[in-house]
């Protein structure tokens, strides 16, 4: 046994050194924008940087809040992810119940429906965007951002609240029919209990693409109604960008998006790649 | 964003369009359920879809037909029909096709090494010790959940021509000055930062996908080709790779037709007004229609983009099918 081992246990440490290797380049962007955040400003603008760091202060932190309003944007984010991800949640539900556990004439046509609309890229669609909310003079206002946020987050939600409705199986709903429940009573009392873990990470997903989006906030409200994303891409605009009170801007808003995509991680990958194997 | 400034004033609070209404459930429901109570379900989702996407894309047609400039905007002419005249002038131009190579090239040069890396690094975690899977594994989702904003502006920061950490470190490389050198000088390198950076986020989605679709490949077949001589490439080659297929096709497809459409790393690299050599389809539409003022030719570049994008959603749904029809 020891024989086998040894040569396996050498051939692991080579494999270990190139795994340290993909974990710091792929991790030091992140280690660097905290460093940044943390240093002393003058530490900044040293030439000759160094890698660790170089002392602890939260003055970029202030000065991040105070160069330009901060909670402003921030608030007018919240506001409209969360309007976004609610109004998405509840209509997707419905859809995606009806092409999950009904079976009717037109159903695959919606499926291919859903999807195709998923693919189509925002970018192409701002122009028209733009027109159709200058139109319904919904330009410059979060509800006219809310109802375009629905773009890609209705869709996404459908599809994913699908694939957690079809892992539940349908003789649950039908044994609590057998014993006297409703169709309605049924999925309240059994299927929803059980989606509730799903539909709770379909909203933080969701919640997280749409604090996340940049150019349909760019580009249908004016400046002095930025989104937090349009924020920190002005600050880099700004003339003479100073760069550590932008990484601590930066910090602010990675630091609760990354938290709560850990969260959900997990689940949004394996309900992904279940299907795709089964393929 | 200078068209439209006047319309609202500053404090408008939100108005949330309210949730349209679920299926009545009060009703007494026959046994069973009437061919009604589907499309009843579905009717809020289609009815937003309709007026968000629907709408918006039939105008993406049309506009791109017809002469739409400041003036149509503002409502003082009518929008004018004439026919095939933005897509000539379009595809006349040498600069789009220009626009139209780089962006190929640029997407495919992040879908092939997302790709490759991405499947290099999964097969990598399948030999490492636990702790070091656990540490790369951290570090893969920490990329993959920062916001593409904050990504861009990181990277902006780590590439900045004076005090930039990768020039100081390169710098300190033998026979290397890079002290002071600016990578957005030109288009090819400028765009090779902003490809790594698309790449950087990238990758951890493959490999995570990657990394579960392996743990699916029986380990007998493994062994079975091993013990029938396969060598290690033998076994991913003929094993592992067909096993994996349907994931490395939805994978790429989706690859594509994100990497297509990268619009704001570009846009915020450049600090929002790209020069000719950073544009791709995407920066160049949104610079003919809300610089240049020219919707109509705008409309027709995005409608080419999306025209091109066909072909890969086609796989990608007939993918996506496959796996919708196994219920």
């Amino acid at each position: 046994m020891s024989t086998l081992a040894e040569p396996r246990r050498r051939s692991r440490f080579g494999w270990n050194l190139l795994g340290l290797l993909v974990f710091a380049v792929a991790g030091f962007p992140v280690y660097w924008m905290l460093n940044t955040a943390i240093k002393p400003a003058k530490d900044a603008i040293d030439p000759d940087p160094s890698l660790l760091p170089t002392g602890f202060t939260l003055a970029n932190f202030s000065r991040a809040l105070h160069i330009a309003d901060f909670w402003g944007p921030v608030g007018r984010s919240l506001i409209v992810s969360l309007a976004v991800v609610a109004i998405g949640i509840v209509v997707g539900m419905l859809a995606a119940l009806a092409i999950s556990r009904f079976a009717f004439r037109g159903r695959k046509i919606v499926i291919v429906g859903i999807l195709a609309v998923q693919m189509v890229p925002l970018v192409a669609m701002i122009i028209p965007v733009f027109l159709l909310l200058n139109d319904l003079d919904q330009y410059d206002k979060l509800s006219g951002l809310i109802i375009t946020y629905l773009t890609f987050i209705l869709p996404f939600t459908v599809w994913t609240l699908r694939g957690f409705i079809v892992n539940i199986p349908k003789e649950l709903e039908e044994a609590a029919m057998v014993d006297g429940c409703s169709r309605t009573g049924a999925f309240v009392r059994v299927v929803f209990p059980l989606l509730a873990p799903g539909m709770v990470a379909t909203s933080v997903y969701g919640f997280i693409q749409a604090w996340n989006e940049y150019l349909y906030a760019l580009m249908l409200l004016s400046q002095k109604n930025q989104t937090a994303t349009v924020w920190l891409g002005n600050f880099t605009t700004k003339h003479g960008t100073e760069y550590a009170p932008m990484m601590a801007g930066a910090t602010l808003m990675a630091v609760p998006i990354v938290a709560l995509f850990l969260l959900v991680q997990r689940k949004m990958a394996a309900g992904l790649t279940a299907g795709a194997v089964k393929g | 964003m200078s068209a439209a400034d006047t319309t609202t004033p500053a404090k408008v609070p939100p108005t949330r369009p309210s949730p349209p209404p679920p299926a009545p459930p009060g009703r007494p429901r026959p046994k069973r359920t009437s061919a009604g109570t589907p499309w009843l379900l579905l009717a809020p989702c289609l009815l937003i879809l309709l007026l968000v996407m629907g709408y918006p894309l039939v105008r993406l047609v049309t506009l791109s037909f017809q002469k739409f400039g400041q003036s149509q905007l503002w409502g003082f002419q009518p929008a004018e029909n004439i026919g095939l005249d933005n897509f000539t002038g379009v595809l006349d131009d040498g600069e789009f096709w220009q626009v139209v190579v780089r962006t190929i090239v640029f997407a495919a040069g992040c879908v092939i090494l997302t790709m490759v890396l991405g499947m290099l690094i999964a097969l990598l975690l399948q030999r490492v010790s636990g702790w070091v899977k656990t540490l790369v594994n951290i570090a893969l989702v920490a990329s993959w959940g920062m916001p593409v904003i904050v990504a861009t502006t990181v990277f902006k920061w780590l590439f900045d021509s004076d005090y930039g950490i990768l020039n100081a470190v390169l710098s300190k490389l033998p026979g290397v000055d890079l002290i002071g050198h600016n990578w957005f000088a030109s288009g090819p390198q400028g765009l090779a930062v902003i490809m790594l950076l698309v790449i950087w986020g990238a990758v951890p989605f493959v490999v995570i996908t990657l990394s579960a679709g392996l743990t699916q490949v029986p380990a007998e077949l493994e062994e079975a080709a091993r013990l029938d001589g396969a060598g290690s490439w033998g076994v991913f080659r003929y094993v592992t790779l067909p096993i994996l297929k349907p994931i490395i096709v939805m994978l790429t497809t989706l690859s594509v037709i994100w990497d297509m459409g990268v619009f704001p790393q570009v846009f915020v690299m450049r600090g929002g007004h790209p020069e000719p050599e950073f544009q791709l389809l995407t920066t160049y539409s949104y610079d003919r229609a809300f610089v240049v003022n020219d919707y109509g030719q705008g409309s027709a570049i995005a409608l080419i983009t999306v025209l091109l994008l066909l072909g890969v959603v086609a796989v990608y749904m007939r993918q996506m099918l496959k796996i919708g029809e196994v219920e």
